[in-house]
């Protein structure tokens, strides 16, 4: 379960039937530590309701689809917003 | 499954309706036996063993694994803790977090 911002949203007027209705967000993923991109940005179903900008964490693969009641197909979800968070090592 | 330590917290109140009430953990893998870091932070359920920030725990990272753990089949989890370690023992060698 890994750390993104949104960066913007993806609209497509075709698409394959059940992946119809969903939000799609276009998200870059981050490092929890240093809160710095990590890999290229991504496209992702979104359960939370999260905006431009955004912290939000996301599942990949299967652990996306079951994130809907009608399980569409798709290899990631993001299933919730950040507040906050910190990282201190305590050893 | 891993070995980490609970290195933060993430805090948000708008989240998928099964990670209600769930508390939200940074974990980084470490080296069982010499506690050095391996890697980067990964978050993580607590799964109902009361782990918190300093914890050394052990890591489920598989999703029905988690599912499984939370009772819930509906959740949108990967990454969850599933025991709080007392000791290792390899090579001879026995290490106690405990």
């Amino acid at each position: 379960m890994k750390l993104a911002q949104v960066v913007g949203r993806v609209f497509c007027s075709r698409q394959a039937e059940k992946v119809v209705a969903k939000k799609l967000l276009l998200i870059q993923p981050l490092s929890w530590e240093t809160e710095k991109p990590s890999g290229d940005p991504i496209v992702a179903m979104d359960v939370s309701g999260a905006g431009a900008g955004e912290k939000v964490y996301w599942v990949a693969a299967r652990d996306a689809a079951v994130a809907f009641d009608d399980a569409p197909p798709t290899d990631a979800a993001v299933v919730g917003i950040v507040e906050g968070h910190q990282t201190r090592s305590f050893r | 499954m891993f070995i980490g330590e609970v290195v933060g917290n993430v805090w948000g109140v708008r989240r998928h309706e099964s990670l209600q009430g769930q508390k939200l953990l940074l974990v980084r893998p470490i080296d069982p036996m010499t506690e050095a870091p391996i890697g980067e932070p990964v978050m993580a359920l607590d799964g109902g063993v009361g782990s918190g920030p300093g914890s050394v725990v052990l890591v489920m990272d598989e999703g029905s694994s988690a599912r499984q753990i939370l009772k819930d089949k509906k959740a949108p989890v990967r990454t969850i803790i599933c025991g709080i370690v007392d000791h290792v023992s390899s090579g001879g060698k026995v290490k106690k977090y405990a």
